[in-house]
């Protein structure tokens, strides 16, 4: 941690630091999760925050790599577009487009694929193309694809991070953007995947894991003041439940500190025009 | 040679109304002169082709110029929706927008297909996503090696490609760094091409991660300062981050969309 994040980062200085929103332990939760490998390619939103507070806390030899081509980036403020000049301004190298997808990304290179997600279903395949069940009159047109899909095939493993409702967890998706388990078991291996697919879902109520063996989705944690009843309540399908249900440990100070001092400086200074 | 030309004349001159045109940049480099100028010039049914819309494509969407786009990312980066694009899709306004829809791998390796004269390009992407169906741009094929399965999708070879640069000398060689996304398929893919750049000099400076496309393969270079805002030019400029957000409240009203876009961009000669 740097002495200007100590100074001065917090966004509301009468605020406790043992008070924190769900949205910050969800990003808190994620960005621990990013101990102990190498690289990550980091989607925009909440991955990119959590990804950078590994960085800044506990990570500080994180590869971050984004899609604009921008590998090892070392911003010292959230960007606020995957293509920020922060980013190239900091990286170890700028490639194009086509190197980052095909050099970097396909042959399996990079550990961990950070991705958010409209839509997810039991088997953490994911949708953010359209929401309706007609693809040509949809009643929301999402963003899209991007570089998630091949995020999601060929990265060691896919990290997800999703605040939890009936709505975003749901039975069936309205369309398959990018592949998490398939139908389960065998799926990836079956359409080709080198990649090893989504190992943990992180969201605002607790951490949903694969099980080991028919892939499903389960809640292997809680947040703290967060109840079972309603982590069942919020998810669009029957979830089925760790044994060995954990308790994920509170934000530290020093973890909240430095996400908001992140969170207030997001996309920089305003250029003058 | 490439041709040094005002950019007005080097719009009329390579776009001309129904043309497959590519306006590339990622984030950074968003030739926006070279857009407004197309809005101004009120050039309709345009097959719009680009990674990421970004505003610019929202804009002309807005204005009712595209009859169809290839794409793969249709939002405001960090910000949110894409209004324009939204309301094209969602309510037919102000026209219907035919959508050829990949995702960024796919788009990648289409434009490099398209920049290499291959009739195909190979990638491990799609599998098992819907975008295979919704789709006709996405294929499967064998190796004539191994056997092995592989996704392929044909090429990209826009009308006219469109980038803009930091720097071209006066032969119209041109120089960009910094985040350089496909533009140099852009430009190689397209049967001609419009580069906007910063300034025009007499001898080009060699910089650490230069793009440089000879004067040779390009058609036309229009000099457009502070032609890429509110996207930015590594060395000129900095992402106008507040405007992307604010463009979020001027875009949701078609309205508001209309009057910003008549003001700012139909009215003006320049965009700031």
């Amino acid at each position: 941690m740097t002495a200007g994040v100590t100074s001065g980062g917090l966004r509301d200085q009468d605020q406790h630091p043992a008070s924190w929103t769900t949205d910050e332990m969800m990003t808190v939760t994620a960005a621990r999760r990013l101990t102990g490998c190498m690289s990550v390619f980091v989607g925009i939103g909440l991955p990119s925050l959590a990804a950078n507070l590994a960085r800044h806390a506990h990570a500080p030899d994180l590869a971050l790599i984004y899609e604009s081509g921008t590998l090892g980036a070392k911003p010292d403020f959230v960007p606020l577009s995957i293509g920020d000049g922060i980013l190239a301004d900091t990286a170890d190298v700028v490639v194009s487009v086509p190197e980052i997808f095909n050099y970097w990304l396909q042959p399996v290179r990079i550990d961990v694929g950070f991705l958010a997600a409209a839509q997810i279903d039991k088997f953490a395949n994911i949708n953010t193309t359209i929401i309706g069940p007609d693809y040509h009159r949809p009643a929301v047109r999402l963003p899209g694809a991007g570089g998630a899909p091949e995020i999601a095939a060929s990265c060691r493993e896919v990290m997800i991070i999703a605040r939890q409702s009936p709505r975003v967890f749901v039975e069936k998706l309205d369309f398959i953007t990018s592949v998490g388990h398939g139908d389960g078991s065998g799926s990836r291996a079956a359409m080709g995947m080198r990649g090893g697919g989504p190992t943990v879902v992180i969201t605002d109520l607790g951490v949903l894991e694969p099980d080991p063996q028919t892939r499903e989705l389960t809640l292997s944690a809680l947040h703290p003041g967060a109840d079972l009843r309603r982590a069942l309540q919020q998810t669009g399908w029957a979830l089925k439940v760790s044994g060995t249900l954990a308790r994920t440990p509170a934000p530290t100070p020093a973890e909240l500190t430095l996400l908001r001092h992140l969170e207030a400086t997001k996309g920089g200074v305003p250029p003058d025009r | 040679m490439a041709r040094i030309m005002p950019l007005a004349d080097a719009v009329s001159e390579l776009v001309q109304p129904g043309v497959s045109v590519a306006m590339e940049g990622f984030t950074h480099l968003i030739p926006f002169a070279a857009g407004h100028e197309i809005a101004r010039q009120g050039i309709a049914d345009l097959t719009l082709i680009r990674m990421t819309p970004d505003v610019i494509y929202d804009q002309l969407i807005g204005l009712g110029l595209a009859s169809k786009m290839i794409f793969s990312w249709g939002g405001n980066p960090g910000v949110g929706s894409l209004h324009r694009f939204r309301d094209a899709v969602e309510n037919r306004w102000p026209r219907p927008l035919e959508l050829e829809e990949h995702s960024h791998a796919g788009m990648a390796n289409r434009y490099v297909a398209g920049a290499s004269g291959l009739p195909f390009a190979i990638l491990r992407g799609y599998r098992g996503t819907d975008l295979v169906s919704t789709t006709s741009t996405i294929a499967t094929i064998a190796s004539p090696f191994t056997g092995e399965i592989v996704t392929a999708v044909p090429p990209l070879n826009p009308d006219v490609g469109i980038i803009h640069a930091q720097v071209a000398d006066r032969r119209g060689t041109v120089q960009m760094w910094g985040i350089t996304g496909v533009q140099k398929e852009a430009v190689l893919s397209a049967s001609r091409s419009l580069v906007t750049v910063e300034e025009v000099v007499d001898e080009i400076r060699p910089r650490p991660g230069q793009v440089i496309l000879p004067h040779w393969a390009v058609t036309c270079v229009a000099p457009a300062p502070g032609g890429s805002w509110p996207s930015y030019s590594d060395g000129y400029s900095v992402r106008d981050n507040h405007f992307y957000e604010q463009w979020d409240a001027i875009s949701r009203d078609r309205d508001r969309f209309t009057a910003w876009m008549e003001e700012h961009v139909l009215a003006a000669r320049t965009c700031q």
